[in-house]
């Protein structure tokens, strides 16, 4: 335990800096001892995309209403026009207006 | 084609223009570190402790958990592996562009990972997946990304009471929104369809049943395994 005294928040605030570089450094540290094998390369291009999928998907099922018409809108703006901006701010405009009306 | 062996040069005329190319998501991000700030100084927090959390870890969601946990006095092993949890999707994002890290010399490479973010290295990541190297967007666009973190933490800490709550405007669906738009612009096999069904299907079980902030890791790299099993044909490219 750390009481939060001004010098136990610096230090409570220094600890999760660490833990957090950590993570940024780690991946990158940690695959210069992999060997880049085919399969490893289809691994990692597999994970970055589903990384993305595995945040935004829970919030789709925990989400209210408008957080799901969100991401259904994003999705058809983007898969349509594939510009970025568009979708998600036509996905934000609808979350707003949703939650505007209910 | 370029070989593992040929250095990564950071181009300064790129960098300067993905620090533009993200300043809108930017400002977005300054409306989430207000929410931050108002509830790092609920907890009680002083605004400048607040700015100084963001300055020092920048991640958002770690930051939030944090001061749920906030008292009196805070334990300090669970707050750690809160923390971890919820950033260990870091580490998979660093190793996924890992080939283009490793070309840059050691110490511009953990210098440029320490603004590695979600926004930044999702641009990235469709970048990669298209063929295109930028690891200037995680330099350019993670230097702006955090100074509009910090900037959002001290407007949040100083006049909080005075934001509009956030959540009617939508403001709390722009990252996801922003972070699905950058998945479905990337390249779409058979192969990435299927690793999404594996990996979200993986998230949610590990969402409901698994420890919480386990769901993110637990995806991925259920994701992966599909790429593992499943090779492509060496790319044409």
């Amino acid at each position: 335990m750390i009481d939060t005294t001004a010098g136990g928040i610096a230090a409570l605030i220094a600890i999760m800096a660490l833990v957090t570089l950590a993570t940024r450094f780690g991946g990158v540290f940690l695959m210069s001892f992999v060997r880049i094998s085919p399969r490893v390369e289809g691994f990692i291009n597999a994970m970055a995309s589903t990384v993305l999928i595995a945040i935004v998907v829970p919030l789709a099922f925990d989400g209210d209403l408008a957080a799901r018409m969100a991401l259904l809108v994003t999705a058809g703006v983007m898969l349509t026009t594939q510009k970025p901006l568009p979708a998600i701010a036509s996905g934000v405009l609808v979350t707003a207006l949703i939650r505007y009306i209910l | 084609m370029t070989t593992p062996d040929t250095p990564y040069q950071l181009q300064p005329a790129k960098i300067r223009a993905e620090v533009f190319h993200l300043l809108p998501i930017s400002l977005f991000v300054v409306a989430f570190g207000a929410a931050f700030g108002l509830a790092a100084v609920q907890a009680g927090l002083t605004p400048f402790e607040a700015a100084l959390m963001s300055a020092a870890v920048f991640a958002g969601a770690s930051q939030f958990a944090a001061i749920d946990m906030w008292g009196p006095e805070v334990a300090v092993l669970p707050m750690m592996l809160v923390v971890f949890a919820i950033n260990a999707r870091h580490l998979l994002m660093g190793a996924s562009l890992y080939p283009l890290f490793n070309r840059l010399p050691a110490k511009q490479r953990y210098g440029v990972l320490l603004v590695l973010t979600d926004a930044n290295w999702a641009v990235a990541a469709q970048d990669y997946q298209n063929g295109r190297h930028n690891l200037e967007v995680i330099l350019g666009g993670g230097l702006v990304l955090w100074l509009a973190w910090i900037i959002g933490t001290l407007l949040g800490a100083y006049f909080g009471g005075l934001i509009a709550d956030p959540k009617h405007l939508g403001m709390d669906m722009v990252l996801g929104c922003f972070l699905f738009a950058m998945a479905l612009g990337g390249k779409k096999t058979p192969r990435t369809l299927v690793a999404w069904v594996v990996g979200g299907s993986a998230a949610m079980m590990a969402y409901w049943w698994l420890p919480p902030h386990s769901h993110v890791v637990v995806g991925a790299l259920a994701g992966g395994c599909v790429g593992y099993c499943w090779l492509e044909k060496p790319a044409s490219s």
